[in-house]
Order: C-alpha cells, then sequence, then structure tokens
C-alpha cells in the first residue's frame, strides 16, 4: 500500500493540474458520495423521521397532512390496545420458526442426498434456482390458483379419491399452513444450492480417512459433515430467520392476512396501519419496534457465529 | 462427497427426480390453466385445446394496462441495473482500496448490513411521505431511486467480495507504467471483475423487476409495475383465472431468460454471498 501511496502522491504532485487532476486527488470521495447520499436519504432519513413521527399522529386537512404530538400514545395503544399487533407477532413468530426449520432441514438432506450422485446435478440447479428468481406476487398467483377451492390441483386429487375438498386458504386453522407450504416451496432451493456448494468444497480426505476408521453413516454425518459445514449452515440460518421475519408479498396474495387475523404477520400490519388505516404515527412506531426486533436478531446471530 | 455406493446413488437419483418435480409443478400448472378456455378451467379437464385467447386479452385488449406495466417495469430494472452497478462498484472500490480509516468502512458495511435485513415495508412509508413532499410520487425516477437504494447492500457487499480477490500488485504496476489510481481502477480492476459485475448486473435488474412492497407505494395508474398490476388484478372480484395466470407467466419471463443466460455468475455470486 505505501508503494502505490507514493507513487500515485508523486503522480499528482507532478501533473495534477486541471480537472483530471482534481478528479485524481479526490477520487476516494466521489467514488462513495453517490452510495453516501443515497443512504443517508434513504436509510438515515426515514428511520430518523420514524422515531419522530411514532410520537405523533396525523390528520389530512385539504390534501396536507397535520401533526399533532401525542407522547406515548402510540406506545399505549400498542401495549394494551392493538390485538392485532399481538397476533401479527405470533403469526410472525409461528411462521419464521416452522419455516426455517422445516427448509434448513429439507434443503440440508437434499443437498446430502444428491451431493453423491455423479450426473445431473447441473441441471438440477438451474431448475431449482427458479423460484429464488421468479417475482414473489408470480409464486402467490401460482398458488392461488392451486389452492383454488372449486379448480385448484389439491382438491381434485383429494375429489378424484373421494375425499371431501378443503378451503385451504379461507380456514383459520389451515391457511397459516397452506402460507408456509409456499414460503417451503420457496425458499428450499436456496438452502439447497448453498448446502450443495458446501458440500462440494468438503474435504473427500477427511471423510475416506473417518470412513477407513470404521465411521458409520451417521457417526460420519454427526462428528464429521455437520462441524465441517457448520459456518456455511449458520449463514443460511440467518439469512433465513431473518428474511424471513420481512415476508409480504406471497402473503397479500394468497389471503391479505387472513381470514380475520389468522395469517397477519408484522410487515403486513404495518402496512395495513401505516396506508390503509393512515395511521401514520402508530404506523411508524410498529416500524420502529420490528426494526429493533431485527437487530436484536442480528445482535444475537453474531454472538453466535464469534463463538 | 465420499463413495458412491449403489444404493446411496438410487436414493440421490430419486432425491433428484422428486425434487425437479417438485419444483416445476407449480410453474406447470400456471402454464396449463394459462392455455385454458374458461370452461375447461372450470372443469379441471386435462383434455384441452390450448389456446391463446388469455395471453391476447391481458396484452393487446384495450382496456389492459399489462403493455404499459411491462414497459414501466423494463426502464425501471434497467435503471436499477445500471445505477446499482455504478453506486455500488465505486463505493466497494473506495472503501476496499482507498484508505479510509478503518472505523468508516466497518461502519458503512455494518449500516449496509443491517438496512439490507430490515423488512422493506418500514422504509416505504417514510419514502412515501418524503416522495408526495418533491414530487418523486408517482414517478418512475422516484422508484428507480427507491429500488437502487433497496439493492445496494447486495451490490456494494458482492462488489467488496469480488474486489478483495483481485490482487492489489496489479494496481501497484499500473501506478508504477503512469496511471492514476482512477486509471488503475478503471483499466486494471474493473475488467478482472467482470463476472461480478455480471452477477451484480443481473441481480439488480431480477430484483427491481420482481419487487412489490414499494413499487405497491410509490406507484399510480401510470407508472405501475407489473407486479403491482398482477396483485391488482389477481384481488379484483371479476379476475378470470385464465387472465390472471397468463399475466403471471409473462411476469416471470424476463427473469428465466436472465436466468438461464446468467446462471454461473448468478449462483457463484448467491453462495459467495453467503459463504463469505
Amino acid at each position: 500500500m505505501s508503494l502505490s501511496k507514493a507513487v500515485s502522491t508523486e503522480y499528482i504532485t507532478t501533473r495534477g493540474r486541471g480537472l483530471g487532476g482534481i478528479l485524481e486527488k479526490t477520487f476516494k470521495y466521489w467514488a462513495l458520495a453517490p452510495a453516501l447520499v443515497l443512504l443517508i436519504l434513504f436509510t438515515l432519513y426515514p428511520v430518523i423521521s420514524l422515531v419522530v413521527m411514532s410520537f405523533h399522529k396525523n390528520e389530512s386537512a385539504g390534501g396536507k397532512i397535520l401533526w399533532t404530538f401525542v407522547g406515548l400514545q402510540n406506545a399505549h395503544r400498542l401495549l394494551f390496545e392493538d390485538y392485532v399487533f399481538k397476533a401479527a407477532l405470533r403469526n410472525t413468530l409461528i411462521f419464521v420458526g416452522a419455516v426455517v426449520i422445516i427448509e434448513m432441514l429439507l434443503g440440508f438432506f437434499l443437498a446430502l442426498l444428491i451431493s453423491r450422485i455423479p450426473k445431473g446435478k447441473g441441471l438440477l440447479r438451474t431448475i431449482m434456482v427458479l423460484p429464488i428468481f421468479v417475482p414473489a406476487v408470480a409464486i402467490g398467483n401460482m398458488w392461488r390458483l392451486m389452492y383454488s377451492y372449486d379448480t385448484g390441483i389439491f382438491n381434485q386429487v383429494l375429489e378424484a379419491v373421494g375425499l371431501s375438498p378443503v378451503l385451504w386458504l379461507s380456514s383459520p386453522n389451515i391457511a397459516m399452513i397452506s402460507v408456509i407450504v409456499v414460503d417451503v416451496w420457496h425458499w428450499v432451493p436456496f438452502v439447497f444450492l448453498i448446502a450443495l456448494a458446501g458440500f462440494e468444497s468438503l474435504d473427500i480426505e477427511t471423510m475416506e480417512a473417518a470412513r477407513v476408521d470404521g465411521a458409520g453413516g451417521w457417526q460420519l454425518l454427526r462428528l464429521i459433515v455437520i462441524p465441517l459445514m457448520w459456518p456455511t449452515l449458520s449463514v443460511i440460518l440467518m439469512l433465513r430467520t431473518i428474511f424471513a421475519f420481512k415476508v409480504f408479498d406471497e402473503i397479500w396474495l394468497l389471503t391479505r392476512g387472513g381470514p380475520g387475523t389468522a395469517t397477519e404477520v408484522l410487515s403486513l400490519h404495518i402496512y395495513k396501519v401505516f396506508f390503509l388505516q393512515d395511521l401514520k404515527g402508530y404506523g411508524s412506531l410498529i416500524s420502529v419496534v420490528t426494526i429493533m426486533m431485527t437487530l436484536v436478531m442480528i445482535y444475537i446471530f453474531r454472538r453466535q457465529g464469534r463463538r | 462427497m465420499g463413495e458412491f455406493s449403489g444404493r446411496g446413488r438410487l436414493f440421490g437419483y430419486l432425491g433428484a427426480i422428486l425434487a425437479c418435480l417438485i419444483t416445476l409443478l407449480p410453474f406447470l400448472w400456471i402454464l396449463m390453466i394459462s392455455v385454458k378456455r374458461p370452461i375447461d378451467i372450470s372443469s379441471g379437464t386435462l383434455k384441452f385445446i390450448p389456446t391463446l385467447k388469455n395471453y391476447d386479452r391481458v396484452l393487446f385488449s384495450k382496456g389492459s394496462d399489462l403493455p404499459l406495466n411491462i414497459t414501466n417495469s423494463a426502464i425501471v430494472a434497467v435503471g436499477v441495473m445500471v445505477g446499482v452497478l455504478v453506486v455500488a462498484t465505486f463505493a466497494a472500490y473506495s472503501l476496499r482500496r482507498l484508505d479510509w480509516p478503518t472505523w468508516v468502512t466497518a461502519v458503512l458495511l455494518a449500516w449496509i448490513l443491517i438496512f439490507h435485513m430490515v423488512p422493506p415495508i418500514t422504509m416505504v412509508g417514510p419514502w412515501y411521505l418524503a416522495f408526495r413532499r418533491v414530487g418523486l410520487y408517482d414517478n418512475l425516477f422516484g422508484l428507480i431511486l427507491a429500488h437502487i437504494t433497496l439493492n445496494l447492500p447486495l451490490g456494494v457487499l458482492l462488489m467488496v467480495s469480488f474486489i478483495q480477490e483481485i490482487p492489489k500488485e496489479l494496481e501497484e504496476a499500473a501506478l508504477i507504467d503512469g496511471c492514476g489510481q482512477v486509471g488503475a481502477f478503471l483499466r486494471v480492476t474493473l475488467p478482472l471483475v467482470a463476472p461480478g459485475l455480471a452477477a451484480v448486473g443481473i441481480l439488480s435488474f431480477v430484483f427491481s423487476w420482481n419487487e412489490f412492497a414499494a413499487a405497491l407505494n410509490l406507484t399510480a395508474r401510470a407508472t405501475m409495475t407489473v407486479p403491482v398490476a398482477i396483485t391488482k388484478h389477481a384481488l379484483s372480484e371479476f379476475t378470470r383465472h385464465g387472465e390472471m395466470a397468463a399475466s403471471s407467466v409473462i411476469a416471470t419471463i424476463p427473469a428465466v431468460i436472465l436466468m438461464f443466460i446468467g446462471q454461473r455468475y448468478i449462483v457463484k455470486g448467491m453462495t459467495l454471498g453467503a459463504l463469505k
């Protein structure tokens, strides 16, 4: 580094005049500036304004928004009055817990299974990568059509074997499971692809040595494969947990949080309160609380990661 | 990994086939619905004469906004791709190679990482209010800026890890040969991180094309993107299933094409992001 610094300093002092020289001297600043401006205007400012708004309430008057300071009124509402928030929090925890466990297990074992086959992995990758990059709203539509009471594939199969059809998306007990199934379908490929890449970079010789020493399949998995894969697995675990926490698009399309509050999650609740009910101050408070929960999750995962 | 015993291989292939079938089933189902007549959809028959009527209707009927939505989505996605490439690459280079104090790099990367993990809907509210004030609401440029910001974390983090892999000595050689720092970046480092640029470009195009929460609240009829339009259409009472399926199929086409073209880069970028 010192060499390049010395050389570039010399270059600038000998030839650094005019526009080129200025661009050269200030390179490190203007290269970072656009990103910095975007981050300040579009992430720092919104966070600050959310905090400020969460102590206010809004009224519309002649196309303008009037803000009134209400102190902790929004917080009181959040803690003691808003039963939908409690349902949304509970549903989010159930949803995140369920999808993360199922996706990790399915993705991991599928990758383990498939890492043994000599051919066809490329084709499988091509197919499995599809759900990740298709618009979530299209995925919502696909599954809406498959869950459809009259014409969906699931009820057609049920009827074909003589069972009665099911209200997949509008019965309170089943809607959450249906939504979880869609998310599992959507994101198992992500866990699978990364775990497969992890398996392929594992040291085969360690594996062979253990096998020669008489380790059976289960021992091999528990004592060697999982410990070696742990760094990869813990990153996938963190990414899936935090991204499942954001879920919005598919659920909005599948159930809009219903029936009742059966599939209402935090993101949907924020959207409904802020935009549909036009309670901007209160919606801001829920947003601030949600951001704090994300920070806590990041903190926990980082501490785990350091061990 | 290890030896392939006959049984392991058999289960491997069975798993692979099953995984393919389950992954493809929803795609095949919606594709089938999209070429059925309403009567074939409600009877649920598998024997039917395919028709392109649904596609014709969503693309070319008078009341359809879908062509406009596609244009909007394309403009936004291309703008976002270019924007993210430029902003993220320069920022990543500056942070990694241009002598910032350690704390500056650490704070910025941490902030970016946190923003990457916060639910976007929490940011959309303040964006909406600010955009209304400054005239960026219902404006494609506003949506482009919002999407660039949403994609910036992935872009910066990926570019940082790609740039780290380029040996510094190459740039130093260019500096000795009389290149300035800017020249060394443009002529030496940039060509070497081309695979990273491909990954970031394709990923940000696809994410912008797919993005829903911000587009839903920052656009109105004239600027509506495809996902917003599809949702509005799908949730209205009078929607025909065939048309809903056709418009969803159309919405997935660009992403699928890009995936096939750029698969190597994307899978590499995605796994790199997770494995590092």
